[in-house]
């Protein structure tokens, strides 16, 4: 997997300096509302693929991360005014968040379905809490909860120590971009240090690595909290992109969503996530256009033959489909060969 | 007086609830060791095959009762048949597979019905406890709780096809030593399970009304309940549905039915985290 762009080793420059260069142009061809909104469905993607491909824990309610995220920003910019406490915050208290619950789990030895029932209950919890406080008696500073309707009109993100001083528009869509590419570069990082190596371990034999001595619940909890934090800057960008948060952002559809990506793009692999996330995110998007076919029954359709077809998601298959083609291809070049030297030694007996 | 009266009533009533909307997914669970995430999609199709009925003028009983099982089902057996027979033994695939299908559900049922809510009137009318109006369609429900788990219990204890019900819960092995093709009876299993869904859709459909994505409402409180329960089927669903109903309507009396909710939830968070084998792999190991 080393040799190939979607392993953890070597990052192809080439490929990444070609895709930056078009990210980095399109702003001058194309509105940046919808590609702003892609690149945070992208980062989401990423938090879960980092955890779920390379850790293998799976949780339903990756959502949760992202809600808390997106509320943190709203309600700490409504306290503060300036934005960079709030974006902070926003990392740190999913991340907190995602420590506490992770510790919980992991230490209490609990995976698979439990696992998936625990995340899904506490992003259910945090739904139905935040869709329950309508009304004055629920504020935090000067930031009106809002129950179903959300909180609107908080102070978006501008310039750090400059309040008035407003990114929206193109500039909101470079930071965005500047951000997914970050939390890619730290993912990658962390994925080739010793700590994501032992991730690997854990996900390929969590009873070895435990018999070898590793703490493997920490190692759980510490990218549980890390994936937590990516999940909670995606939701805070996109808190930012909506200029509203509601407490949809908890749903089940949200959760839904994110696995789907992941899935899609393919297991194990960092890319193709990104790249499932900015490819549906705009399939649903265009279907949201028109009425005749419903989204949730393409999204549905499209996840249930992927499980069935390619349970490895379309990277990983690409990448085996590149190698077997790439094996035929040599395969025929030595046929040639040899025939071509039966052929001249023929021509030298005559 | 009136009040305890009022409280014991909403507390069996949501106990029936719970065991009712989990059922089908807990013998699923119970006997394949498959977690059919589209079962609250179940529920709500065997909803609008009872309100469809009754709209067409059949007798609303026999519409809940006969028919949202039978449509219901058939449309478990397809399933079984397209997707979920080629993922067992893969549990997460197989709960990712049936997200799908419910997304996919949601969606035909969406393109045909349309996103408005729709409703039948319950079929008894209320009655009077002292002041309180109480919903006297809420006692059938119980009833019809009662006597399902009495008599799946009853058929899972004595009867032949329980024993082979109970044999499929050790394992494929053991259906095939009982002399039977195992693939038959999940098939058969699944199925199953799907009617009974079915039937919970359609006792419920007149007190909740519908929409497409109301499966959702079921789909936590059945997962939850099923999963804290544990392995053995009946005793695990009762106690896991005694345990969330009574906290839920306790604490809904108390203060408002969100927060109720959002007790039960968190209880739930606790067993899971104190027996991750749910209630019954702790204790009552000997029951089904």
């Amino acid at each position: 997997m080393t040799s190939s762009g979607f392993g953890i080793g070597r990052i192809r420059w080439n490929w990444l300096g070609a895709l930056a260069v078009l990210i980095a142009a399109l702003p001058l061809v194309y509105e940046t509302s919808t590609p702003t909104l892609l690149a945070i469905w992208a980062l989401f993607a990423l938090s879960l693929a980092l955890m779920w491909g390379y850790a293998g824990i799976l949780s339903f309610g990756h959502a949760a991360y992202f809600g808390l995220g997106a509320y943190t920003y709203a309600i700490a910019s409504f306290n503060i005014g300036e934005s960079t406490v709030p974006l902070l915050l926003a990392l740190v208290v999913p991340a907190i968040v995602a420590a506490i619950i992770g510790a919980l789990m992991f230490y209490g030895r609990i995976s698979d379905v439990y696992l998936g029932v625990m995340t899904l209950v506490v992003t259910l919890i945090l739904n139905r809490f935040m869709n329950a406080t309508a009304g004055d008696a629920y504020r935090i500073g000067n930031a009106r909860l809002g129950g179903f309707n959300g909180i609107p009109a908080f102070p978006t993100l501008n310039v750090p120590g400059d309040p008035n001083w407003a990114i929206y528009g193109t500039a909101y869509y470079y930071v965005v971009i500047v951000c997914l590419l970050a939390a890619y570069l730290i993912a990658r990082w962390i994925l080739s240090s010793a700590f994501g190596r032992t991730l690997i371990g854990i996900r390929e034999n969590e009873q070895r690595m435990e018999l070898l001595g590793y703490d493997v619940a920490g190692y759980k909890t510490a990218i549980f909290s890390v994936s937590g934090a990516m999940a909670g800057l995606a939701g805070s960008l996109f808190a930012n992109w909506a200029e509203i948060v509601t407490p949809s952002v908890f749903s089940l559809g949200q959760t839904a969503e994110v696995l789907i990506w992941v899935i899609v793009g393919g297991l194990g692999t960092l890319i193709g996530p990104m790249i499932a996330a900015v490819a549906l995110g705009s399939l649903k998007l265009g279907l949201g256009h028109q009425t005749t076919i419903d989204n949730s029954l393409v999204l549905g359709a499209i996840l249930i033959l992927v499980v069935l077809l390619i349970p490895r998601g379309f990277a990983p298959s690409f990448a085996a489909w590149r190698r077997l083609f790439a094996q035929a291809q040599v395969h025929r070049r030595q046929a040639r060969s040899t025939r071509r030297r039966r052929l001249a030694l023929q021509d030298a007996k005559q | 007086m009136d009040y305890a009266a009022i409280v014991v009533l909403e507390i069996l009533y949501m106990i029936a609830f719970l065991a009712l909307i989990s059922a089908g997914l807990a013998i699923v669970f119970g006997m394949m060791r498959v977690i059919n995430l589209a079962h609250g999609e179940f529920v709500m199709l065997g909803g609008y095959a009872t309100i469809a009925s009754a709209k067409a003028g059949i007798n609303i009983y026999l519409a809940m009762l006969v028919i949202s099982p039978i449509v219901v089902g058939v449309i478990g057996l397809i399933v079984e048949r397209l997707i979920v027979r080629f993922l067992y033994g893969r549990m997460i695939d197989v709960m990712l597979a049936t997200w799908g299908l419910s997304l996919l559900l949601i969606g035909l049922v969406t393109l045909i019905f349309g996103n408005t809510a729709v409703s039948v009137p319950a079929p008894i009318p209320g009655y009077q406890i002292g002041h309180y109006q109480m919903g006297g369609y809420n006692l059938f429900v119980i009833a019809v709780a009662a006597i399902l788990m009495s008599a799946m219990w009853f058929a899972l204890r004595y009867t032949r096809i329980g024993l082979v019900a109970r044999g499929a819960m050790q394992g494929r092995e053991i259906i095939s030593a009982l002399g039977y093709n195992p693939n038959t009876i999940y098939m058969l299993t699944f199925m199953v399970g799907a009617a009974l869904s079915g039937l919970a859709g359609g006792v419920m459909a007149p007190l909740t009304g519908l929409l497409p994505s109301v499966g959702g409402a079921y789909i936590a409180k059945a997962f939850i309940t099923v999963i804290t329960g544990g392995a053995a089927v009946i005793a695990g669903t009762l106690t896991t549905a005694a345990l969330f109903g009574t906290v839920d309507q306790l604490v809904s009396f108390a203060s408002t039915p969100v927060v109720g909710e959002i007790a039960m939830l968190g209880l739930a968070l606790i067993l899971l985290r104190l027996m991750p084998q749910g209630i019954t792999g702790q204790f009552f190991r000997n029951s089904t």
